[in-house]
């Protein structure tokens, strides 16, 4: 299998954040090619034929969901979702940073693809720096004529328009986005109508993530069957992976999909630090489910990890050795979660309430054992009752973690303080235990 | 009227970006923050007039979105990831060592009213750089007691020109080059609370 670099090819070149330098490297080559060589619905079908997944998270395919828009119903609407607020996830941050004209270049070519004259691109308020460098950048494109009216001199005019958050994971999911980006509190909205029909100021809307557009001008420069031959049949391309934790070299690096999990841990980030061993880690983010070191040899095949029990959700690797605690770690996804629920549905705003109290109580030491069915019950009670996936996800790392170390959450109940604290951080030489 | 002229005329020019006034409140409360550090009643009152809306719609979008300050913060602001990647590389370490350098817990301002600091359970997209913070909305990754306490000098030297963020900055180390985490012995890892 030969080594793909598609989106981080060209990083590390001087000055590649600047128009002329991207230009050098063939930089929006593949957008005027687009403008003049194929039609709309031509670009829909290479991207179709391309098997392009979202990389927001549910892997959704992209000329799927763009082929849903209605015919003729118009104003259209692109959202550019760069809220990026997954735990354990900075690959968009990454690519805004390193390579932010490739995503604008795939936004126009996207926006042309679905006759869209105004595209929202929603990048989420930390991101700070990133917004100011893409303003900057959407200027210069305006200023080159690859934004505006007339683009490179044909009949389609788009503007780009980079909206700030101000710090709420929820406005990541697509409707709750659209809601933020109407001036409303970002909470999610009723599906259906999804926003393909109904979408930003009720007009068809597509919402595509920062990494799925940054692959399109890959795509329209070398066809769809080209990308389709990358990756395993059904998780076709590369991924940028956001690499963290317990690990040598943490950072993102990009692999072709399905390469064995084991290549990226060992050859990219350099296996676990300080010569220690490898006790779980989590894929796809803050929502995904725990997996152990046996998995570390599945493929990176989205229904590979999903029948394994877990989830390549937004490209995500957390790595764990053996003194992390897994009710510690627990304990923090929960608090997430209880800290971002929007609080429009009473099981995700209740259910994360009572589960960060029993966390907090566990990893104190002060829970009983009974009260971990009760915790049970809790995101029993969650899991596919809330209004969106933020409640439900909140209950994925935590349940799979009891499930798979059980005897910690136990060992936990009654002991007064953390057991594997205890065990992995002696205390100083001399002080009470 | 309580914001400046070109803070105004940042807002007028927000409206026109969008189809409906509405979505300009976000970015007007962005500009009302950048010039006063801060959304006071009236500002968000005097957002409201020029968009032509309620008052109240433009509270609650305020309310929603952490990042909007409905206090004045102090002239610097500090913000430590404290959620799962982070804190396997000893963010519990760095927050204990800003609290002990500041003198002041989290979720307050310094004496002197040179900084506000907090620790968020937000992912803040550094996990590649843990420990991690924001200052001033900028990354700063790889943090160790020596960092920390350089980066507080610099910036306790900066003006608070929240119009002119961002200010110079010195770069991080580059990722491969990883310093070792907080506490040099031991193994920080997330079980801290023991
Ligand atoms: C709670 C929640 C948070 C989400 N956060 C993000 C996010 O930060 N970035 C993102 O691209 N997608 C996020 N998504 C997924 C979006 O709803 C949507 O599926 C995605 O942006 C579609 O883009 P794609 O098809 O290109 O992946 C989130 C979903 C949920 C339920
Ligand atoms: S966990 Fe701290 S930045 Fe992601």
């Amino acid at each position: 299998m030969a080594e793909y670099k598609l989106l981080t090819k060209d990083i590390g070149v001087e000055g590649l954040q600047t128009l002329p330098v991207y230009e050098r490297r063939g930089g929006y080559q593949a957008l005027r090619a687009a403008l003049r060589d194929r039609t709309p619905d031509e670009i829909v079908e290479q991207v179709k034929i391309s098997g392009l997944r979202g990389r927001g998270g549910a892997g959704f395919p992209t000329g799927t969901k763009w082929s849903f828009l209605p015919r003729d119903v118009f104003p259209r609407y692109l959202c550019i979702n760069a809220d990026e607020s997954e735990p354990g996830c900075f690959k968009d941050r990454y690519l805004i940073d390193e390579n932010p004209h490739q995503l604008i270049e795939g936004i126009v070519i996207a926006a042309y693809a679905l006759q869209v004259k105004h595209a929202f691109l929603y990048i989420r308020g930390e991101y700070h720096d990133q917004r100011l460098l893409l303003e900057r950048c959407v200027e210069e494109a305006r200023a080159a004529g690859y934004i505006g009216e007339r683009i490179l001199g044909s009949d389609f005019g788009c503007d780009v328009i980079v909206h700030g958050g101000a710090g709420a994971y929820i406005c990541g999911e697509e409707t709750a986005l659209i809601d933020s980006l109407e001036g409303f509190r970002g909470q999610p909205r009723l599906k259906p109508p999804f926003p393909a029909v109904k979408g930003l100021y009720g007009k068809p809307t597509v919402v595509n993530n920062v990494e799925t557009l940054s692959n399109l001008p890959h795509i329209l420069s070398r066809g769809g069957e080209w990308f389709k031959a990358i990756g395993t049949e059904r998780s076709t391309g590369t991924r940028v992976w956001c690499c963290s934790g317990h690990i040598e070299r943490p950072g993102c690096y990009e692999m072709e999909l399905g390469r064995p999990i084991r290549e990226l841990f060992e050859e990219h980030c350099g296996g676990m630090w300080r010569g220690r061993s490898l006790k779980a880690f989590q894929p796809g983010g803050g929502s995904m489910q725990v997996l152990l070191p046996d998995h570390l040899d599945l493929p990176l095949d989205m229904d590979a990890v999903m029948r394994a029990g877990s989830s390549l959700g937004a490209g995500a690797m957390m790595f764990m050795d053996e003194t992390t605690c897994l009710v510690n770690v627990s304990m923090r996804l929960v608090d997430f979660y209880h800290h971002e629920s929007c609080g429009k549905c009473a099981p995700c705003r209740e259910g994360t309430y009572f589960e960060s109290q029993l966390m907090h109580r566990l990893e104190a030491g002060v829970a009983t054992l009974d009260e971990l069915d009760t915790l049970k019950d809790i995101c029993a009670n969650m899991d596919g009752k809330c209004f969106c996936p933020l409640g439900d996800t909140a209950t994925w790392f935590v349940m799979s973690a009891y499930r798979h170390f059980r005897h910690e959450f136990e060992a936990h109940c009654g002991a007064g303080g953390c057991p594997v604290a205890r065990e992995h951080r002696p205390l100083p030489a001399g002080a009470a235990r | 009227m309580m914001l400046a002229a070109r803070t105004r005329a940042e807002i007028e020019h927000t409206r026109r970006r969008y189809p409906h006034p509405r979505s300009a409140i976000m970015p007007s409360l962005w500009a009302v923050q950048h010039e006063l550090g801060w959304l006071p009643p009236e500002a968000m009152a005097e957002v409201a007039e020029l968009l032509g809306l309620a008052p109240s719609e433009v509270q609650a979008v305020a309310t929603f979105y952490s990042m909007y300050f409905k206090r004045p913060p102090g002239r610097h602001h500090i913000l430590v990831c404290v959620n799962a990647a982070c804190a396997l590389r000893g963010a519990d370490e760095t927050a204990a060592h800003i609290e002990q350098r500041l003198g002041c817990p989290s979720g307050t301002t310094t004496a002197d009213g040179m900084f506000t600091w907090e620790s968020t359970i937000e992912c803040l997209g550094g996990c590649g750089g843990a420990p991690m913070m924001q200052v001033d909305h900028h990354f700063e990754e790889h943090l160790t007691p020596e960092r920390i306490d350089a980066i507080l000098a610099r910036v306790a030297a900066q003006p608070a020109d929240h119009r002119d963020w961002p200010p110079a900055r010195v770069p991080n180390p580059p990722a491969s080059t990883t310093p070792p985490p907080p506490t040099a012995e031991g193994p920080p890892s997330a079980g801290a609370a023991g």
